[in-house]
């Protein structure tokens, strides 16, 4: 079996898993069993890309995807309670909305591949091949030197949806308790507790047959 | 074409086999040694029974939860709860791929090997939340929720850790990063020494994310009885262990590669090559001594388990969020200056 062959079956088998569980994500009636339908479908695609040398790409996607927004993801929907019976009583009535959606969305998607299809260029042979660097050393290499400027365009639009993020979901709660650190580690056992030296006493008789009056005995 | 099947399917599973299986090994006796020196810091015996000085204590224990049941709690999730040790499992192991066990000792000298290591223990964490939901139980729900929080805050810290890490190596490539340790200073060419503040922080995020004590909020079995497998018996339960210890030797074997210069000797150049017999030795790279630096990363796992209370849980958000990533940031920008004034001999001599 030559490497191609062996690529190729490679590439059908992940695209299988891809789009079936990317289907499976739709269908699925278990909204806890859709999400991890979809962190297949993100790793198969990683799959995918790993074959195409993308592996820079690849693993940022696990990491990113799979390994942090997913499973913010999954919480979020384990700690819905949905009613699954009332979410399917809905489908007959939305199926012709969803049907326009759909049909409008892939006349939209035929009509650019097409565009595309009739600039078509070749994309030429892989350049970080050419150069004889690993993928994630050229990519590294493009993104610093000639795509610098939009690369920092990107990461500021980011910062700035961030802050916006964070903007948006502070906000001060009432009787909410918060601990302040400083303020705990300030703390000085003397202002708390007194220590009272005193001398030792022996308790008069009358006073000690009625401390031990309540005590059980055996 | 028989000849490829040999090559390209044969060799890597022996290979595979070759550390999964010494690992299973090392996992068991880790635990012994485990229970052993928590024992000896408690001033009690520790197991001492089954075996010379009890040994086999954790062969015995592995025997137990095998032969026991496996329970299925009333309206748990059948299909994700038997699934979840397993996506436990597979990270943890599959995560040994790209450790370098000496120079030409490894399994996937991949390039991208630390984002191969991040991907793989960022995936770690779904067992952990799969298992606390399917077991429908509010105790194991709330471990999973804490551990999920946990490894996040702490993944982030970690990330960037390895990325002064990579500044200062210039590779992603484990092998070329433990290369780039090389040189004439013995143990003081290593990374631990520009990135001293960056190594506690990555070890002790690697406590926090295999969910050890002093950060065990996962298990908590004050709070929250067990956690996420509290749910779980027998042989369920003992993959969840394996997972967690497998997860245990990785960072302590992660950290000896990053900071502690992996197979290279701590006595690097201070030895004429031409010494006699063993003393040449001794200055020479060998297997041996990454399992030495990592047994001692290791132990300070049981240290820290048997010394700290544990950690309460703003405390631990607190520390990830506000002290450790700032300081880890920071230190990128130290490391990219420390490269850019070549005050860090990188690779002398590999």
């Amino acid at each position: 079996m030559n490497p191609q062959t062996l690529q190729l079956i490679c590439f059908y088998a992940f695209s299988l898993v891809t789009v079936a569980s990317a289907l499976s994500v739709i269908t699925l009636k278990n909204t806890v069993h859709a999400v991890l339908a979809l962190v297949l479908t993100f790793f198969s695609a990683a799959c995918l890309w790993m074959l195409l040398d993308a592996e820079f790409l690849a693993l940022a996607l696990v990491v990113v995807y799979v390994g942090a927004v997913m499973v913010l993801f999954l919480f979020v929907v384990m700690m819905l309670d949905i009613d699954l019976e009332k979410m399917h009583e809905g489908f007959v009535k939305f199926l012709p909305v969803g049907v326009i959606v759909a049909v409008v969305m892939l006349v939209e998607m035929l009509g650019l591949i097409g565009v595309r299809a009739m600039h078509a260029h070749d994309l030429g042979v892989d350049p970080a091949a050419v150069t004889g660097v690993s993928n994630t050393a050229w990519l590294g290499q493009a993104l610093y030197t000639k795509f610098l400027l939009p690369f920092e365009v990107a990461a500021l639009v980011l910062t700035v949806g961030l802050v916006a993020a964070v903007a948006l979901t502070l906000r001060e709660r009432r009787g909410a308790r918060y601990e302040s650190a400083s303020r705990q580690v300030r703390v000085d056992p003397r202002d708390r507790v007194r220590i009272v030296k005193m001398d030792a006493v022996r308790p008069s008789s009358a006073s000690a047959d009625e401390g031990t009056a309540g005590e059980s005995k055996p | 074409m028989a000849d490829q099947l040999i090559n390209q399917v044969m060799w890597p599973l022996i290979y595979i086999l070759c550390i999964v299986l010494p690992l299973v090994i090392a996992v068991a006796m880790f635990v012994y040694w485990e229970r052993k020196v928590i024992g000896w810091m408690h001033v009690r015996m520790g197991p001492n029974k089954v075996g010379p000085g009890g040994v086999l204590q954790a062969f015995a224990d592995v025997v137990k939860l095998l032969i026991k049941e496996v329970i299925l709690p009333t309206k748990a999730n059948r299909f994700l709860y038997f699934l979840a040790p397993l996506i436990a499992l597979v990270p943890a192991l599959a995560a040994w791929a790209v450790i370098p066990f000496s120079g030409k000792m490894v399994l996937s000298n991949a390039n991208a090997g630390i984002l191969y290591l991040l991907a793989m223990t960022s995936l770690g964490v779904y067992g952990i939340i799969i298992a606390g939901w399917a077991s429908n139980s509010r105790y194991a729900l709330l471990g999973a929720m804490r551990s999920a929080a946990q490894v996040i805050s702490y993944e982030l810290a970690m990330g960037l850790c390895l990325v002064c890490v990579m500044v200062l190596a210039g590779s992603l490539n484990l092998s070329e990063i433990v290369n780039a340790q090389a040189g004439g200073k013995g143990l003081f060419d290593w990374f631990w020494l520009p990135l001293l503040p960056i190594f506690v922080i990555y070890f002790v995020s690697g406590v926090a994310e295999t969910n050890r004590l002093p950060f065990d909020m996962a298990e908590g079995e004050s709070e929250i009885v067990a956690g996420f497998h509290v749910e779980y018996s027998g042989s369920a339960f003992a993959i969840f262990f394996l997972a967690e210890y497998a997860n245990m030797i990785l960072v302590s074997f992660l950290s000896a590669i990053f900071f502690l210069g992996g197979w290279l000797s701590p006595l690097q150049g201070w030895i004429p090559a031409d010494a006699p017999g063993w003393i040449s030795w001794l200055g020479a790279g060998s297997f041996i001594w990454l399992f030495i630096k990592a047994f001692v990363m290791s132990f300070f796992f049981l240290w820290f388990r048997a010394t700290f209370p544990r950690y309460r849980y703003d405390q631990i958000m607190r520390l990830g969020w506000k002290v450790f990533i700032p300081i880890a940031i920071a230190w990128v920008f130290v490391a990219g200056l420390l490269k850019y004034y070549d005050l860090v001999s990188i690779g002398v001599g590999a």
